[in-house]
């Protein structure tokens, strides 16, 4: 037996166990049953519930399991005379305060401390006098608090502390009038806060959109994918007749270990939005109609017969499953058109050409964990891929130096060695300052680049980051999901890649949306098809296909307002079209104004789909609820449309045989992100004027999002507005609080003023998807802003 | 919260005072002032702590604020709402109330005509509610007035120390 292990005797049976390790491990480990409440795997040890007792072999009493380090030949017994009645004295102080109200909690059925009452408790209290009663505060719109439940194990305390970043809740008061909360009234803000209802081992805090409305022993669980970030995290749906109830983590420690980020726990609520298509609808002489699905098939497949091939478009986005994505490009090169694009939010796909064959994070995320040096260049990692952002919190908090250059300094809930906001010209000239720096160093750095960086000067900041990627071991540049929105995208992830190539980082990107991978790899962009094979004839990118508008648009789950970086771009394409068909879920004034045939689509809870992760990780999962009204499956509408107008090739019954097809289509695909770069690579000069610079906030990433109520009540719901430097207030003559007209190619909204200190001078930042922008031009462009 | 102190700055002194103590800690340990941060700070605030107070304090130690409530909140040295200028805390744990605590309490609720946890109306006295063991057992029944011990207390020693009070 090696120096590291110890043998221990739990209940006569034999254990060996790793040296240090708490006794619960040991035993959790060997299917030996403790009970506990506020001991988690996941989080520090607190053994404040005393819930675990055991007896010990010649310890004088009983001992925690949980904070108790195994000992070479010790004998534990767990349901010894001493161990039980141990654990029972226990369970009859916890519950002398609790309320025996489980009839009317919503976590009756599902509480651990109802399952351990019944397993170690008494059955009849000998306590006779009054409760404790604890008044609720309102801690936000995800969760609902019952704090007189609360038995004060601490697990939502160290959740905040350990796990979020954001100590929100803490225990205030003493002894008996010890309580949990946030002591003055406010809404906790973290993006992972709903985690603490699957933590809370009782009735007190609990979902508030689901509350009291499905009792756990009536629920279905079936396995789901999430949809929102390139993270795919694993999850639960629970459904009642055929209607997802709610959403919990599925465990998978390579992908989201226990956790869920709010998004993809409560995005389910948009699934029964009002807003929701129930019928295929028509639109003739300006009416709309409801019509059979033959009908508007049938309008469909003539109107796509009539167009010419080059004149048609066809959009949609990074939410789609592999199946509609696949099945999407098929039916338009069926029809003989290339122009089919995913990328409603990269302006500039100038060097698509030597994009990888999907956009790899590079490594895996559990990898992240082990970094020493992290870069993430234009990406709000802790808002656009929350359990990302937990990795990386994980290894700054281990020692790695993790830094962000974005066009907003985002607040972190990690220590940063570097996290600055640059405009999008000094970006560039920021990353070509490193690679300048860590040439000046003596690293390698690609031929193209030199000459560029001959006349630059790095700065101390630029030295830092290239010090700091350049030494470590395991270091990674990300492109975050920001990055697409940079006029300059291409440019920008050159001089990414160099920085990388010259520090020796992995080169990785953390995509939008929930499977860009996918889309990548089923062929759903211009100039390649599935697997990644370049296509015979390039089609347009979406922006060109916007900018020469199409004669007809087939939009796929695409929002015309809310989708795109540029909704002006958007209307003026999509007005100018003969015909619009749209295969969507959510009805929206913009869609009815712009479309003529609607087919109503089912979401990801509601279709057999598979989504391909950052890691390239292929993810599938069945159909979890009925779909809404009459909205069908993308994959098997597609397939209709395919099959009535393409001889051959869409006969698939199942979106396992979709998903097949694809699959024999990347047998032969290797990940890498190596990147040919250009020939000289240049670092452009800062365009001269006002630049309006933007992220895609947290809840308004897809329509499915978006049109979920509870998110879209949290202060990360974002509406439109113009945050600014107090400097570049000044200089606009602008307050706090005023409203100012912003313009951009001529249309323009009105927005209220925020003053930020974290937002570059010469940049105002207005957020994109959001009210209030939709009429706006790119996220990222110029712009004019005066006083309302 | 009262909104004149909304966003309070700690005083001159206060912060002297923080800094005297944190040169006390490890450099990276700053939250170990807290307490006597949050007692320097309710010296100077007539003896209770607010909430911006308690946030200044925070902010000061780069402690996250609810980790300043709770420590505002578990000591019973510390008042979240305004007191009155002199605090008197009789013990009442074990080996005073052998020795007569209860007697004292009753007697002082008595004669100032307020219960424990409350002040006097003039603003005189505060009695704080359930004062613990203050470890001088030996002297009991014993109270301590603003930061003095006083032990072997009599009904007239109790007058006698209440009356001299301002
Ligand atoms: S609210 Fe729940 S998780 Fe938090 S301390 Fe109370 S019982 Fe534990
Ligand atoms: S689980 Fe061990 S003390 Fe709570
Ligand atoms: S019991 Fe009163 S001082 Fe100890």
């Amino acid at each position: 037996m090696s120096d590291d292990t110890v043998s221990i005797e739990v209940d006569g049976q034999l254990l060996s166990a790793r040296r240090g390790a708490m006794l619960i491990e040991v035993t959790d480990a060997a299917g030996i049953s403790i009970p506990r409440f506020c001991y988690h795997d996941k989080l520090s040890v607190a053994a404040n519930c005393r819930m675990c007792l055991v007896e010990v072999e010649k310890a004088p009493k009983p001992m925690p399991a949980c904070a108790t380090p195994v000992m070479d030949g010790m004998k534990v017994y767990t349901n010894s005379q001493r161990a039980v009645q141990a654990q029972r004295g226990t369970m009859e102080f916890l519950l002398i305060n609790h309320p025996l109200d489980c009839p009317i909690c919503d976590q009756g059925g599902e509480c651990e401390l109802q399952d351990v009452a019944m397993g170690y408790g008494h059955g009849v209290s000998r306590y006779a006098d009054t409760k404790r009663v604890v008044f609720d505060k309102d801690i936000g719109p995800l969760i609902a608090t019952e704090m007189t439940r609360c038995i004060h194990c601490t697990r939502c305390v160290r959740f905040g502390e350990e796990i979020a970043g954001l100590r929100e809740l803490g225990a205030t008061g003493r002894g008996e009038d010890v309580r949990i909360g946030t002591y003055v009234e406010k809404s906790v803000v973290s993006e992972m806060s709903g985690n603490v209802i699957d933590l809370c081992p009782v009735g007190a805090l609990t979902a508030k959109p689901s509350r009291y409305t499905a009792r756990a022993w009536e629920l279905l669980q079936h396995a789901g994918i999430a949809t929102h970030d390139c993270v795919g995290s694993n999850l639960f749906h629970h459904t009642r007749d055929g209607r997802v109830m709610r959403v919990v983590p599925r465990e998978n420690h390579a992908v989201n270990e226990v956790w869920l980020s709010d998004r993809d726990r409560f995005s389910y609520e948009g699934l029964y939005s009002d807003a929701r298509l129930r019928q295929p609808l028509l639109k003739e002489a300006g009416e709309w109609h409801a019509v059979e699905w033959e009908t508007a098939l049938a309008a469909a497949g003539s109107a796509l017969m009539a167009a010419a091939p080059q004149e048609m478009g066809f959009l949609t986005t990074s939410s789609a499953s592999l199946e509609e994505l696949y099945l999407l490009q098929k039916l338009a090169r069926g029809l003989g058109c290339a122009n089919v694009d995913y990328r409603l939010r990269q302006p500039d796909c100038d060097d698509q050409a030597h994009d990888p064959v999907m956009p790899w994070l590079g490594q895996n995320l559990g990898d992240l964990e082990h970094l020493q040096a992290a870069l993430v260049v234009a990406g709000n990692v802790r808002k656009d891929q929350p359990l990302v952002a937990h990795r990386l919190r994980k290894a700054a908090l281990d020692g790695a130096q993790v830094s962000l250059l974005n066009v907003r300094a985002y607040e972190q809930t990690f220590p940063t060695l570097v996290n600055d906001a640059l405009a999008p010209a000094a970006l560039l000239q920021e990353l070509a300052g490193i690679a300048a720096a860590l040439l000046s160093q003596g690293a390698e750095v690609p031929a193209q680049a030199q000459e560029a960086l001959a006349k630059i000067k790095p700065t101390t900041r630029q030295r830092k980051l290239a010090d700091s990627l350049g030494s470590a071991e395991r270091a990674t540049v990300l492109l975050g999901s920001g990055a697409q929105l940079h006029p300059g995208y291409s440019v920008l992830r050159q001089w990414a890649s160099v920085v990388a190539a010259a520090s020796g980082s992995v080169f990785g990107y953390l995509p939008e949306g929930g499977n860009a991978a996918g889309a990548w790899l089923a062929g759903c962009v211009p100039h390649r098809g599935p697997g990644g094979v370049s296509a015979d004839t390039a089609g347009q990118t979406a922006g060109e296909m916007l900018r020469t508008p199409r004669r007809l648009y087939f939009l796929h789950g695409v929002d015309p307002e809310f989708d795109f970086a540029d909704p002006q771009l958007a209307h003026s394409g999509l007005s100018g079209a003969d015909c619009v068909i749209a295969v969507t879920a959510f009805e929206s004034d913009a869609l009815l104004e712009h479309a003529d045939i609607i087919l109503p689509l089912a979401l990801h809870a509601e279709i057999d789909a598979t989504y391909v992760n950052a890691e390239g990780r292929w993810q599938n999962a069945n159909a979890a609820a009925r779909p809404c009204g009459k909205a069908r499956a993308g994959w098997k509408i597609l397939r209709v449309l395919g099959n009535r107008l393409i001889d051959g090739g869409f006969d698939h019954n199942s979106a396992r045989a979709v998903r097949g097809e694809v699959q024999a289509c990347c047998e032969s695909v290797r990940l890498d992100n190596s990147l040919p770069l250009a020939e000289a690579l240049r670092v452009p000069a800062a365009s001269r004027g006002l630049l309006r610079v933007a992220e895609v906030p947290i809840y308004a990433v897809d329509a499915l999002t978006r049109h979920a109520m509870a998110l879209q009540k949290t202060g990360d719901a974002l509406r439109g507005a113009v945050h600014m430097s107090a400097a570049q207030a000044e200089k606009e003559k602008l307050t706090a609080g005023d409203t100012a007209r912003v313009t951009q190619n001529g249309s323009s909204a009105v927005l209220l003023v925020h003053i930020e200190d974290s937002i570059p001078n010469g940049c105002v930042w207005i957020p994109s998807g959001v009210p209030g922008s939709e009429k706006l031009g790119p996220a990222c462009g110029a712009v004019e802003v005066f006083k309302a | 919260m009262s909104t004149a102190q909304q966003g309070v700055e700690l005083s001159e002194h206060a912060r002297a005072e923080i800094d005297a103590w944190l040169q006390r800690f490890p450099y990276n340990q700053k939250q170990s002032a807290v307490l006597a941060a949050l007692r320097e700070v309710q010296h100077e605030n007539n003896g209770y702590l607010t909430t911006p107070l308690m946030d200044a304090v925070a902010d000061y130690l780069g402690m996250p604020r609810i980790a300043v409530y709770e420590v505002g909140s578990f000591y019973s040295m510390f008042e979240l709402q305004p007191v009155a200028r002199h605090c008197v805390a009789v013990c009442t744990n074990i080996s005073c109330m052998l020795t007569g605590a209860d007697t004292i309490v009753a007697h002082i609720e008595e004669k100032l005509q307020i219960k424990v946890g409350e002040s006097t109306a003039d603003g005189r006295i505060f009695l704080k509610p359930e004062e613990e063991c203050l470890a001088a057992c030996a002297g009991g029944p014993m109270m301590q007035v603003d930061h003095v011990y006083h032990t072997d207390l009599t009904i007239e020693k109790v007058d006698q120390i209440l009356d001299g009070l301002d």
